[in-house]
Formats: C-alpha cells, structure tokens, sequence
C-alpha cells in the first residue's frame, strides 16, 4: 500500500503512526496517516477555541455569550493568544508534514479557471490531473499558511503593545480581524466539502481511509498514482457492474 | 449629582409667586482648567493625587532635572512635566504641566475598548474605567492619543485619571485641585472654564507680552474636560508631548463600527453560500452512483 505524505523521519509523526490504528479495508485506500488526522483535530481544536474567544472580544455587542465559556473577558484575553499559538504550532507541523503535496502546479490554475464547473459539478468526475490535493485545497492551505503569519506577527504586536506602539496595535488589529474573517468565510466551505457536500470524505479524516470510488471522483491522478489503474477505466467498469446488479434486482 | 436633579423644587406650599428656581437647567459639563503661566511645579497635585486614590508612594527617579519620574504609571495618575525649552530667538523658558487624563468628549479609550462596562463616560465628562470588567487587552493604550491609559501586569488591568468621580460625585472638587497653592488648578462648569481661560489668554496677550498664548482643548476629538491655557498654544508638543491635533486611529472608529460588521456578514454569506449550494446543487457523490428511480420536485436537474 502507497503511503500518502512521506514520514519526515523517525519524529513525533513517526511515534504517533506507530501507535496509531489505520485499518484499510478492500475497495479503499489509505489517505491520511494517523500522525496527520491527529495534527489536523488537534489544530482543529485550536481553531475553534480561538475563533470562539477572538470572536467575544472581535464584537462583544453579539459575542459577549462567547467570554462567559472561557471564565470571562479577562480570561479569555489572557487564553487567546495561547490558543493562536496552539493552532499555529500543530497547523506549522501539518504544513512541514504537506509541503510538498500543497506545490502549486499548472494543473492548479487549469482547475481554478473552471472553478464553476466544479462547483455546478459539470463533470461526474473531476479532471484525470486532480491528484492527492485539488486547487482549491491548496489555496485554502496557502491561505492559512499566509493567515499564520498574519496572526502571528500582529497577535503579538498587540499582545506586547507596550513594545510596539500604539499605531502599530492600531494597524495590526484591523489586520488580524480580516485574517479571522477570511478563516471563518473559509471553515465553512471546509466543513460543508468534507461533510455533506462530498459524502465519504470525512472518513479520511477519522479512519483514515476512503472509498476506491471517492478517490477515482475527487482525486483521479492520486487514484492513478496509487493503484496503477485508470480512474476513467475503473469508473467505466464500476458503472457496468452497478448496471448488471441493478438490471438484476430490477427483474 | 443625580441626587441634586432629582431634589430639585417644583412647588412649594402657600408660597407667593413662582417656585424659585423652577425650569432651572444646571450646566452639567464639568471642567479642569490648567494655567500653565502659574504653575511652579510644586507637586502637590501630584501627592494630593496619591493621597486621595490611596496609592503607595514610589521612588522618585532623579535625572537633574526636577521630573518626579518620566511619566505616569499605573498607580500614579498625575505628573508635572518640566519642560527645558531654548527658542531660536536665544530666549529659555521653563514650562511646567501638571499631564494626567484629558477625560475627552470623544474618548479614543472607550471606542478602542473591547469589553461591555469597562469604560463609562459620565454625562458630566468624566471618563472612567472600570476594573472589574477591563479584560486587559490594553486597546484603550491604543486608542489614547494623550499615553494616558497604563496597564498593570499583576492585575492585568488598566487604570487612569477618574477626575475624582467618586469626590465630584458628592459636590467636592477633585484632589489635585484642592490642593494648588497658587490657584492654577481651577475646577467648574465648562463654559465657565472656558469663559476664565479666555480671559487669562487676553491678559496674557496683552498684559505679559505672550502673543501666542491660548487655550489648548482640542476639537479633533471633540474637545476635552481639561483644559490648558499656554504661554504658546501655536506649539502645544513642547509641554512634553502634548499632541496638536490629537487623533484616533481609523481602526477603533471607522474599522470598529463600520466594516467589522459589513466583514462578519461578508464572512457569513459564505455559509449561506454552501447552504444554497446543498439546496440547488446538491452533494457531489461518488461515482458511479446507481440509476435515478424518481425525483421528487424541482425539476430533475441533471442525468447520471
């Protein structure tokens, strides 16, 4: 069985595959490691608590329901920067762990160029040179990757103002607004692909495998890449077999 | 000061003629005028601040000059800046201001402060801090343009100049007031303020040779609830940073009340966007899927 993303040594990513479990059935193949879907729940996490207690402080006048979960407003303050810093760590190691997955390709700006027909689904399968990652997927990795940065550089602008001054605390806070509202417009696209809007994703995610079939739709040169055979010659043959048994059962 | 709207005469029994003083409205803009031509920097506003607020008495830094310390603190609201000023003209002088909250009609701390209740302005001007709802975030440093706000990293709260609320509030007039020997301190309504410093500002022009003398209360953010008259208002900065033309930045005005909601909504349309997606579109599924055995509604969109 291919491997996805290449161990980056014998580090904490090789300890956490070792222990733990990835059970790849028949019909699926292996997506993420278990070293990734626990960098991806555990700065997930992240995310939300600082998403949730930047938003309390971003607009009290609606959020100040948010502060209370935290201990209220001077705990949330205080816990905040923290919880940045959490997200920015574990999404830093998922970004060394998807460098060279997330590398930008002319295949990439051919897919952004008909973003509407991915998203009026023109075609039942995506383009043969979709693979481990798609165009969208990668801007949206590149753009926290550049929101990271954003957070982090005037997250602790403001978080020492005392240093920097009070235009540069005045400029850097607009900045990590926008950052945050960015992130936000961009959680929910990611939530609503990896759920509801492309059924049989989430699995990769929490058993770490997905369907033969998910992969020859949404990734056809991964599914190549993996398996050696053709995503359109399997589809073809899926459709055949799934015809048979219908004509079948129809009788 | 609600006390005394509240209690004040409407009618009065067997009393012959109109109430005295019904109708009457009392000038609520209160007002602390500085006359930085009488200060001779004696500190006593500055104990007097101390004392009242209870604060404990700090180290005082000697650096030649006679500075307390180079700026307030956190438990010390009120300082003398002496200023050392040599004109191009070859003529010196020694300018003294008493620096300590401006209390702003257009507080840049209350606009840039995140949290509910941490920074009141009363009616009468004072802007006051409240502790126990300051988260801080320190914003309010931010948004001062006057360096007034000062933060302490043991309690992580912010403190500054309250006026004497709580000594105004009873009908006494700040500390720092009752303490000037010389009377440059002068404490009242604004206009009446204003009315006093206008005056000092001819005598000054007139009398003492000051042509550029004037009143320092900044309209840029609305003017202050204290006010300075200067031996040369053309240059306010030389009194130990006093600002010109004082501002906010944009991003606690326009940002904060303006685009913050516009961008949260921007951010919200697109979980309206993938909700409209599901709805006309649908889930994009794996392929093959099996043959369509009926659609129900709509009209049937596309053939797989």
């Amino acid at each position: 069985m291919a491997t996805p993303a290449k161990s980056i040594g014998r580090g904490p990513d090789h300890f956490i595959n070792r222990i733990g479990l990835t059970v790849v059935y028949v019909g699926e193949l292996l997506r993420h490691r278990a070293y990734t879907r626990f960098l991806h729940w555990a700065y997930g996490i992240f995310f939300f608590l600082a998403l949730i207690s930047g938003f309390g402080i971003y607009m009290p006048w609606i959020f100040r329901w948010f502060t209370p979960l935290f201990g209220g407003g001077a705990m949330t303050r205080m816990l905040h920067p923290w919880f940045g810093l959490g997200f920015v760590f574990f999404f830093g190691l998922q970004a060394l762990n998807w460098l060279t997955l997330m590398a930008w390709g002319p295949g990439d700006t051919r897919w952004m160029k008909r973003l509407k027909d991915y998203v009026t689904h023109r075609d039942s399968i995506e383009p043969p040179d979709v693979g481990f990652f798609n165009a969208g997927q990668k801007a949206q990795f590149w753009e926290i990757v550049g929101g990271c940065i954003a957070y982090v550089t005037t997250g602790v602008i403001m978080w020492f103002p005392e240093i920097f001054g009070r235009w540069l605390v005045a400029v850097s806070y607009v900045i990590h607004d926008i950052s945050a509202l960015i992130m936000l417009a961009g959680i929910f696209i990611h939530i609503y692909l990896s759920t509801i809007g492309e059924p049989g994703t989430m699995q990769a995610m929490t058993r770490g495998t997905v369907s033969e079939a998910w992969a020859w739709t949404h990734h056809p040169a991964w599914y190549k890449d993996v398996t050696g055979r053709d995503p359109q010659q399997a589809l073809e043959e899926a459709r055949r077999k799934l015809n048979e048994t219908a004509g079948v059962s129809g009788k | 000061m609600s006390d005394r709207k509240t209690l004040q005469v409407q009618r009065i029994s067997g009393h012959p003629g109109p109430v005295p003083g019904e109708g009457t409205q009392r000038q609520e803009k209160l007002c602390k005028l500085i006359d930085t031509t009488t200060c001779i920097g004696c500190k006593a506003c500055e104990v007097a601040c101390v004392e009242w607020n209870d604060m404990p008495f700090q180290p005082t830094m000697f650096d030649n000059t006679y500075q307390t310390m180079p700026d307030t603190s956190w438990n010390y609201w009120n300082l003398i800046k002496f200023n050392e000023v040599s004109s191009d003209d070859g003529s010196f002088q020694w300018l003294m201001r008493k620096h300590q909250c401006m209390h702003c009609a257009d507080p840049g701390c209350l606009a840039a402060c995140p949290a509910d209740g941490a920074i009141v302005q009363y009616s009468n001007g004072i802007v006051d801090f409240e502790e126990a709802s300051c988260i801080g975030c320190q914003f309010c440093v931010s948004g001062c343009p006057f360096n007034v706000p000062k933060f302490n990293p043991s309690t992580k709260k912010v403190y500054k100049c309250t006026l004497c609320s709580d000594r105004v509030g009873q009908g006494l007039e700040p500390a720092c007031i009752k303490s000037c020997p010389t009377g440059c301190l002068h404490f009242g309504t604004k206009d009446d303020m204003l009315q006093l410093a206008n005056k000092r500002v001819v005598q000054l022009q007139q009398h003492a040779g000051l042509k550029d003398a004037g009143v320092y209360d900044p309209q840029t953010i609305g003017g202050t609830s204290v006010v300075y008259i200067l031996h040369d208002a053309t240059n306010p900065e030389k009194y130990g940073g006093l600002p010109k033309n004082p501002r906010i930045p944009l991003s606690f005005t326009l940002w904060k009340s303006w685009f913050k909601p516009i961008g949260l909504i921007a951010s919200m349309m697109a979980f309206a966007g993938v909700i409209l997606h599901y709805v006309t579109e649908g889930p994009r599924r794996v392929q093959p899927q099996p043959p369509v055995r009926e659609i129900d509604g709509g009209e049937a969109r596309k053939e797989n």
